[in-house]
């Protein structure tokens, strides 16, 4: 059952090197190999994505990834997404509307909101389809469309 | 009402909040041990089959293999089990095991376990297990589970598990003698409960001291530690659980599961931690399912629209065996004494018939049977207005129950106690511009555009006291405690037997202990979901959170509060009752600050030899609310729904939701927004999208994510809410609940307003969900 590979790769600014099982998935590597918990796993088919991390800036389920797929690219988590601050007004808007409940969709959602706040100024309708890949049981979504859009116009605002 | 320092009321954002947007979550699986062992299941392909031979040979030899475990093993470890419940002797299935011996009765029920290395390695050897299986007939539908001489479905001699009928009146005559009645036939299919986060375990076991620990994704701690150990002879004592962050709930993990006993077993019988995550796929087949039910419903009525007698007929779907340890009777109970809860009526029949079934067990989901109920009675009463010419408001306004003093209950028992029917009813109209709506609709149909708009009335039970399980003798606290204690550095330890799944009851117990107490809310820390440190109590079940939780914080609030100020005074020689406690400061008649929180915890602690105290008053104080005068508190509220139905397609569209609900004395109310709009996202889902198809086999023939539809952000409305706040005599904080009362109302809306949309083509939907297959088959049924 194994094949092992050498990978190299950047996570959320630094290179990781590994040798890894072909079979092993890139959620499951952050996870259980090197300890990133923040991703989550929610279906590990590709649907619900609680998987969800930027892959060379864009939004990419981890859980259909191959680790060995990352090799020479750019991972961020949600990990990395925190230590450099670049969604902070996003997690901040998240908390101060309870965007969140349970917090088991949260880290795949706000990178999809990430990737979709850093192609524009979407407006609410557009946040509800971009946001669709991501399934939340508690919120009933409202109050996560609801940060989304106050990022969206906060960062236009702020632009000259 | 205490000194007004306004933390109860307040939109206070979560503070765990923070901590899981940033990614610093601590769910079960991302637990790690020394040593840890992943157990994978082998479970049984086949919805009824009796097991003739196991091979585990070839398993055990595959790589990174630590043990393959049977039913026979687990039971020299693990006693079985079997739900009782006192007045249902019926209610009865054959003794449960953690892995199935003998026979199997459903598919996707735990045979084997395998424990290895790594997740992958167990899975790797389940594939080197042969099973010689001998297939038995399989009982999956409730039309085949009680035929007659149907095969039963788990070796128990009848396939009945619930047999109950509650009349109150002469429900007959009055039909006899009606001006208009009304019949329809229900449907609610199967559905389960997909939290995203899918059940999971870690188990471990000291044997040195014999000394077992679970780490669990759970609502109940001290139901499972009491279950535990229970099933495996350990002296309570040496059971400790504990639940982390938990990614969803919803009542699916109330129960007590086969496989996650199986995981307990072994982490005592292999006397190493093992872990345990469910995967999306056999969550499916081994969560509990919940809802399946076929109703009948009659509804008779004057000539003025009054609501003259009701009669509801259950089918109920049990799965396999009973629930542990709650049972699957709440569904079918539930419905027949909550429908027509809300309304002025003087004639009632219900009854409820449940069966086994070969599928999973069901069990309790957000609402329990209250869903049905109130989609039962409010479709009812939108058949009723349409055939007596009655505007469905009015109709409503006509009927609603007399529910102004304590002692008000409904025709079928259900306590009502002092509600807002009307004051809600009248400030929904004005929220959604009823009539405006209404003339709207009647234009667009002129161009062929079908709008429905659908009211739902509900009651909620909320804040559930001893008297649901206690009389079933089952093993279920409802009470809830605060041990409320003053740290040596002043701050406020509160310990709780609530636990809090995202819904923010912690948040609250800060905002009621911050006013009661009058300390900052920053300076309380609240500790839950570990036995080993939280006081014995329900956790978090039926709405009770904030309710009862909250109202025993408070209570400990104000005596721990006099305490401090007994003590401040004593060292100020001033009397307690001139003293007030404000944001950790306690001051004088004057206003004037004269020492803190921390001085008299120093004082206390440290220098008790300066207190001039014959008895130093406790600064640790534990306070139980239980509600034993009232079954539990009711809330209520009524949802509205817009709905655009394609007529030729069949889709229906969502354009707009109202919510006005009364949960008595809000403490939150970001927080209980929240509440509301997941639970009628929830109601959404039941209504419009979830469905578990199973094949005339007993095979679940749409068990993943992307086969079993959930409702996403892209089809969902924005949800306007409005409150109306009649706090409950019952407690001194005055709160009711507020958890379940978004999904016990929204299908009902969904269905009242598809059904108005249909009304100008005679059509009537009939079944949940209302995929757009059924909207065209109604159609097509109106049409010919």
């Amino acid at each position: 059952m194994s094949e092992l590979h050498d990978i190299s790769f950047t996570l959320n600014g630094k290179p990781v090197s590994a040798t890894v099982d072909a079979r092993l998935n890139l959620a499951d590597f952050l996870r259980h190999t090197l300890g990133l918990t923040g991703t989550h796993v929610g279906c590990e088919h590709g649907v619900c994505g609680a998987c969800n991390v930027l892959i060379d800036g864009r939004s990419a389920r981890s859980c259909l990834t191959l680790a060995v797929q990352a090799d020479g690219a750019h991972v961020e988590t949600i990990e990395g997404l925190t230590a450099n601050r670049a969604i902070a007004d996003l997690q901040h808007e998240f908390v101060a509307r309870n965007a969140l409940q349970c917090g088991y969709c949260t880290p795949g959602m706000l990178v999809t909101a990430a990737e979709l706040l850093a192609r524009g100024r979407p407006g609410r309708q557009e946040i509800r389809e971009a946001l669709s890949g991501n399934y939340c049981r508690c919120t009933g979504y409202q109050a996560i469309v609801d940060a989304v859009e106050a990022v969206a116009q906060a960062r236009a605002g702020s632009k000259p | 009402m205490s000194e007004a320092s306004g933390f109860i009321g307040r939109s206070e954002p979560r503070r765990d909040a923070k901590r899981l947007a940033e990614g610093r979550g601590r769910y079960t699986d991302d637990l790690d041990a020394a040593s840890l062992g992943h157990v994978a299941f082998l479970r049984s392909p086949h919805a009824h089959a009796r097991i003739l031979s196991i091979d585990t040979e070839a398993a055990k030899l595959s790589p990174g293999v630590i043990a393959v475990i049977t039913g026979d093993d687990l039971a020299a470890v693990c006693k079985p089990w079997q739900t009782r419940l006192v007045p249902f002797p019926v209610h009865s299935s054959p003794p449960q095991y953690p892995l199935a011996r003998g026979e199997a009765c459903w598919q996707g029920e735990a045979v084997i376990a395998v424990v290895a290395a790594t997740r992958a390695q167990a899975e790797d050897a389940l594939e080197a297990i042969t099973i010689d299986w001998e297939e038995l007939p399989a009982v999956p539908s409730l039309e085949a589970a009680r035929a007659d001489q149907a095969p039963t479905v788990n070796g128990a001699k009848s396939n009945i598990g619930l047999d109950y009928a509650f009349a109150a009146g002469e429900p007959e005559k009055a039909f006899a003698g009606a001006a208009a009645v009304v019949e329809h036939d229900f449907v609610f299919q199967r559905q389960t409960g997909v939290t995203l986060e899918a059940r999971a375990i870690v188990a471990e076991f000291d044997p040195r001291v014999r000394q077992l620990t679970i780490h669990h994704s759970h609502q109940v701690p001290h139901q499972m530690r009491d279950v535990f150990a229970a099933q495996l002879g350990l002296p309570l004592s040496h059971v400790r659980v504990v639940t982390p962050d938990v990614g969803g709930a919803f009542g699916m993990k109330l129960t007590a599961y086969p496989d996650e006993m199986a995981v307990a077993a072994i982490a005592v019988l292999l006397r190493r931690p093992v872990k345990f995550t469910a995967d999306r796929l056999e969550s499916f087949v081994s969560d509990i399912h919940a809802r399946e039910a076929k109703v009948r419903g009659r509804l008779a009525l004057d000539a003025d629209g009054r609501l003259l007698a009701m009669d509801v007929s259950m089918l109920s779907g049990m799965g396999a065996y009973t629930n542990y340890p709650r049972g699957s009777v709440g569904e079918g109970l539930q419905t027949v004494h909550m429908s027509a809860a809300a309304y002025r009526l003087p004639n009632y029949r219900g009854e409820v018939r449940g069966y086994f079934q070969n599928k999973p067990p069901t069990g309790v989901l957000r609402g329990v049977g209250q869903p049905i109920a109130t989609t039962v009675t409010e479709q009812l009463l939108d058949l009723a207005a349409r055939k007596l010419g009655v505007d469905p408001a009015e109709l409503r306004r006509r009927n609603y129950a007399d529910a102004t003093k304590p002692d008000a209950k409904s025709i079928a028992n259900t306590v009502l106690g002092e509600l807002s029917l009307h004051r809600c009813h009248e400030k929904l109209m004005a929220l959604m511009d009823y009539d405006g709506l209404r003339r709207q609709q009647a234009e667009l149909r002129g161009i062929g555009i079908y709008r429905g708009v659908g009211l739902s009335v509900y009651i909620e039970q909320t804040a559930v006291g001893p008297g649901i399980y206690g009389p079933l003798q089952v093993r279920v606290s409802a009470n809830e405690t605060c041990r409320l204690s003053v740290e040596q550095d002043g701050s406020i330890r509160c310990e709780t037997s609530i636990t809090d799944q995202g819904q923010g009851t912690g948040t609250a117990l800060t905002q009621i202990i911050a006013e009661e107490l009058g300390v900052e809310p920053d300076a309380i820390a609240v500790i839950s979901g570990d036995t080993a440190t939280a006081p014995m109590g329900g956790g978090a079940w039926a709405s009770r959170g904030t309710s009862l939780g909250g109202e025993a914080a408070l209570r400990a609030s104000r005596t721990l509060k006099q305490n401090i100020l007994t003590i401040a005074a004593s060292m100020l020689q001033a009397e307690a009752s001139t003293l007030r406690l404000e944001r950790g400061s306690i001051r004088n008649s004057a206003g004037l600050a004269q020492m803190s929180v921390a001085d008299v915890a120093a004082a206390a602690f440290y220098r008790s030899q300066l207190v001039p105290l014959a008895e130093l008053p406790p600064l640790e104080i534990t306070e139980s609310f239980v509600p034993r005068t009232v079954p539990y508190i009711a809330a209520n509220g009524i949802h509205a729904a817009h709905v655009e139905v394609d007529v030729d397609l069949g889709t229906i569209r969502i354009l707009d939701y109202w919510v006005v609900e009364d949960c008595g004395r809000v403490v939150n109310p970001l927080l209980v927004d929240e509440q509301i709009r997941g639970g009628v996202v929830q109601g959404i889902g039941s209504a419009l999208y979830e469905q578990c198809i199973y094949s005339s086999e007993g095979q679940l023939e749409n068990g993943s994510l992307m086969d079993y539809l959930v409702p996403m952000a892209g089809e969902m409305p924005d949800i306007r809410i409005a409150h109306v706040e009649t706090p409950t005599p019952v407690t001194t904080l005055g709160a009711r609940g507020v958890g379940e009362a978004g999904t016990v109302a929204a299908g009902a809306a969904i269905w009242t307003a598809v059904n108005d949309a249909l009304s100008p083509l005679g059509a009537v939907v009939s079944s949940q969900p209302i995929t757009p297959e059924h909207v065209l088959d109604s159609i097509d049924r109106a049409r010919r």
